[in-house]
C-alpha cells in the first residue's frame, strides 16, 4: 500500500469536515476522491499532503508514518486548482524549483526540467512566465513542477476546475495517458463524476466527511452502494419506490408483465437522445418519471406527447430502494445529478 | 518605456520560435505597439497627462536648472564647494539612507502584520499608519519637540542633535513602504507559499525565494518614495534640530537660508544636487529589485 489512512478525523469549529476516515491507496494506481463540495475530500487530501493536520487517525506512506511530518518532507508532488505559480519566476524556474532548493547541480536540473518540459508539451514555454500561458499551460506546468521532485504520491486537488470545459476535457484524457507513461501513485480531487468515471483506477466517494463507497468506476456504477452513489454518478429517476437510471427503463406503448402504466407528460429531444416525463397513473402527487431512450427508439415505437405508455425497469439494472427522504437528485430530474447534491457551507 | 518609430509586427506568440530567445524582445514589442498605434482617446490622454506633467513639474524643474546655471559653472560649483553646504547635503543624505533603510525592514513588517495577522485594535492601526502623511508637518515639529525636546516627558533631550533629524524623518516616511508592499502582499495566495513548501522549501526559503522577490518591486518604489520625501523634509525638523550649521542643518533649511540671503543661483544648484541625489538613488533601488526579483 502506499497510501494507509486510519481513523483520520478533523474539525472546523464545529463543522466536522472528516469523520474516523480509513483508507488504503494501492502503489501506482490514480484514485479519485469524488464527492460535492465541502464533502471534506480536498480536507483530507490537504492531510495526506501535509498542509493540514488531522485531528486524529494517521497517515502512513510508503511505509512511513507520515502523521507528524511536515508537508516539506513528505516528498509529496501537489497540485492546486488555480495552479499556485511561482509568478516571478519563468516556466523553467517554475519546473526546476524543487531541485534548485535541493541544491542538486545545474546541470542535472537543466536535463531534468528539459526532460519535464518535454513531458508536459511545454518545450518551447520555457521561458515565458505563468502570466503569458493559458490555464491549460499553467496547470501542465504546475504538474511537472510537482513530479520534477520525483514524489512519493501526487496529489491534485481539483486540477481541472478553473479550466474550460474542452480544455479539462483534453486534459484529463491527457493525465489519464500521462499516468500510464509515469506510474506515480496519483490521488486527484473532484466533484465532477464524468471525470472520476473516465480517468480513475479506483474511486473514493466521500460526502459529509464519510467514506460512502470505493471501488472501480463500472462497480460504483452498475453497483452502487447507496442512494448517494446512485444518484451521484449520474442522472436518476424514481420508479416504484426505487432509484433507477432513466436510460435503464423500458418504455412500450401497450401493457406487458408488471410494468407500471402512464402517460408522456413532456417530450424533449436533446441531440440524439429523447427525455420524456411520465405520469404514472393514480399518483398526481408524485413527480413524473424521466425516461430516456435514443431518438430512433422514440421514433420506432411512435412515441408522442400525451400517449399512454407502460413503463419497468429493464433486466439487470442498477437500482437502489429508497429509504431516506433526503436523497439527493432522487426528486430533481435534472440531468446533473452532481448539481443538485447538497452544498454545505463550508468549502 | 521606449518609443518606437517603425510598426514591428510581434511574433506569434503561440509559434515555437516565439519560445526562448525572442521572449523577451516580444514583451517589449507588445508594450512598444502601444506606443505607435495610440487611438484618438488615448492619443488625447496622453496629451492631457504630458501637459499637466509640464506645467506641473517639467517647467518649474527646468526653471531651477536654468537659475542655477545662471552664473556659469564656476559660480555652480562655487556655492557647493561651501563647507556648509557640504556638510547640510551629507547630513541630509546620509540620514535618509539611514531612514530608507530602517523603512525597508520596518515598513515590511509592519504591512505583513496588518496583511497576515489577525489581532483586535488593527482597523486602528490601520489609520493611524496614515497620519504623517495627514498631519501638516510642522504639526509633527512640535510633537517631535514636545516628544524629544528639552521638557521631554521620556527624559531624553535629542533637540539639537543629529538624531532629531533622524526622528524627523523616521516619523514622515513611515507610511510609504507600509502602503506599497500591503497591496502587492495580499495579492500572495497562501496557495504558493503551500506549493513551495510541498517542494520541500523552509519557512525561509519561501519568504527569500518567494515573497521577496515578488515583494521587491514593492518595497523599491517604497523605498524611492520614502528617500525622496526624506531629503526634502523641512516642517517636521526645523524646531527640533535647530538648524546649526555643520550639525543639525538639513538641505532644504540650507536652500531656505540662501533664498533669505538673495542668493538664488546657490539655492538652485543645491536643488538641483538633490534632483541628482533623489535620480541615482532611484535608479539604484530599481536596478536591486531587478535583481532581487530574478533570485530565486
Amino acid at each position: 500500500m502506499s497510501i494507509k489512512i486510519t481513523g483520520v478525523g478533523k474539525k472546523f469549529g464545529d463543522f466536522t469536515a472528516l469523520a474516523d476516515i480509513d483508507l488504503d491507496i494501492a502503489t501506482g494506481e490514480l484514485t479519485a476522491l469524488l464527492g460535492p463540495s465541502g464533502g471534506g475530500k480536498s480536507t483530507l487530501l490537504r492531510i495526506i499532503a501535509g498542509l493540514e493536520v488531522a485531528d486524529v487517525g494517521s497517515v502512513e506512506i510508503e511505509g512511513v508514518d507520515a502523521t507528524s511530518l511536515p508537508a516539506q518532507k513528505r516528498n509529496v508532488g501537489f497540485v492546486f486548482q488555480h495552479y499556485a505559480a511561482f509568478r516571478h519566476l519563468n516556466v523553467a524556474g517554475n519546473v526546476g524549483f524543487g531541485l534548485k532548493i535541493r541544491k542538486r547541480p545545474r546541470r542535472e536540473i537543466k536535463a531534468r526540467v528539459a526532460e519535464l518540459l518535454e513531458l508536459v508539451h511545454l518545450s518551447q514555454f520555457a521561458d515565458r512566465l505563468p502570466a503569458q500561458l493559458s490555464g491549460g499551460q499553467r496547470q501542465r506546468m504546475a504538474l511537472a513542477r510537482a513530479l520534477a521532485i520525483e514524489p512519493t504520491v501526487l496529489l491534485l486537488d481539483e486540477p481541472f476546475g478553473a479550466l474550460d470545459a474542452n480544455v479539462r476535457k483534453e486534459l484529463r484524457a491527457w493525465l489519464r495517458r500521462l499516468h500510464d507513461e509515469v506510474h506515480v501513485t496519483t490521488v486527484f480531487v473532484t466533484h465532477d463524476q464524468e471525470e472520476a468515471l473516465e480517468v480513475a483506477d479506483q474511486i473514493v466517494v466521500i460526502n459529509q466527511g464519510r467514506i460512502e463507497q470505493i471501488g472501480p468506476p463500472h462497480e460504483l456504477y452498475d453497483h452502487p452502494a447507496s442512494e448517494f452513489v446512485m444518484s451521484f454518478l449520474g442522472p436518476v429517476t424514481t420508479l416504484d419506490g426505487h432509484l433507477v437510471r432513466p436510460h435503464d427503463l423500458e418504455i412500450e406503448t401497450h401493457p406487458f408483465s408488471d410494468a407500471s402504466a402512464g402517460r408522456i407528460e413532456r417530450f424533449n429531444r436533446v441531440g440524439f437522445e429523447v427525455r420524456l416525463d411520465v405520469r404514472l397513473i393514480g399518483d398526481d402527487t408524485a413527480p413524473p418519471v424521466l425516461v430516456t431512450l435514443t431518438r430512433a427508439d422514440a421514433t420506432a415505437k411512435g412515441l408522442e406527447t400525451g400517449m399512454p405508455v407502460w413503463i419497468t425497469p429493464v433486466a439487470g439494472a442498477s437500482q437502489v430502494r429508497i429509504t431516506t427522504a433526503a436523497t439527493p437528485g432522487a426528486e430533481n430530474l435534472d440531468l446533473s445529478a452532481a448539481n443538485s447534491a447538497p452544498q454545505p457551507t463550508f468549502t | 518605456m521606449t518609443h518606437r518609430t517603425g510598426v514591428v509586427e510581434p511574433p506569434p506568440l503561440d509559434s515555437p520560435i516565439a519560445g526562448a530567445a525572442t521572449n523577451a524582445a516580444g514583451r517589449r514589442l507588445l508594450r512598444g505597439r502601444s506606443a505607435t498605434s495610440l487611438t484618438r482617446a488615448s492619443g488625447l490622454g496622453l496629451g492631457v497627462a504630458l501637459m499637466w506633467f509640464s506645467l506641473l513639474v517639467l517647467i518649474p524643474l527646468t526653471a531651477v536648472l536654468v537659475q542655477a546655471s545662471e552664473g556659469g559653472w564656476s559660480a555652480y560649483w562655487e556655492s557647493l564647494r561651501s563647507p556648509q553646504t557640504f556638510a547640510a547635503l551629507r547630513l541630509t543624505v546620509g540620514q535618509a539612507i539611514l531612514v530608507t533603510v530602517v523603512n525597508i525592514f520596518m515598513g515590511t513588517t509592519i504591512a505583513w502584520v496588518l496583511v497576515r495577522d489577525h489581532f483586535p485594535g488593527k482597523q486602528v492601526l490601520e489609520v493611524v499608519i496614515d497620519i504623517p502623511l495627514a498631519l501638516p508637518t510642522i504639526v509633527a515639529g512640535l510633537v517631535l519637540l514636545s516628544l524629544y525636546g528639552p521638557s521631554s516627558p521620556l527624559g531624553v533631550n535629542w533637540a539639537n542633535t543629529p538624531v532629531s533629524v533622524f526622528l524627523a524623518f523616521l516619523f514622515v516616511t513611515l507610511p510609504f513602504i507600509v502602503r506599497t508592499v500591503q497591496p502587492v502582499l495580499l495579492e500572495i495566495e497562501p496557495e504558493v507559499e503551500e506549493a513551495a513548501a510541498s517542494l520541500g522549501a523552509t519557512q525561509f526559503t519561501i519568504f527569500s525565494r518567494v515573497i521577496l522577490p515578488s515583494l521587491a518591486p514593492a518595497i523599491a518604489s517604497g523605498a524611492a518614495l520614502s528617500f525622496c520625501r526624506a531629503i526634502s523634509e523641512y516642517g517636521s525638523l526645523v524646531l527640533l534640530s535647530g538648524n546649526l550649521p555643520y550639525s543639525t542643518e538639513v538641505a532644504s533649511v540650507r536652500i531656505l537660508s540662501y533664498i533669505e540671503g538673495d542668493k538664488l543661483t546657490e539655492a538652485a544648484a543645491l536643488a538641483s544636487i538633490l534632483l541628482i541625489v533623489a535620480l541615482i538613488v532611484i535608479v539604484i533601488l530599481d536596478v536591486i529589485s531587478r535583481r532581487v526579483a530574478r533570485y530565486a
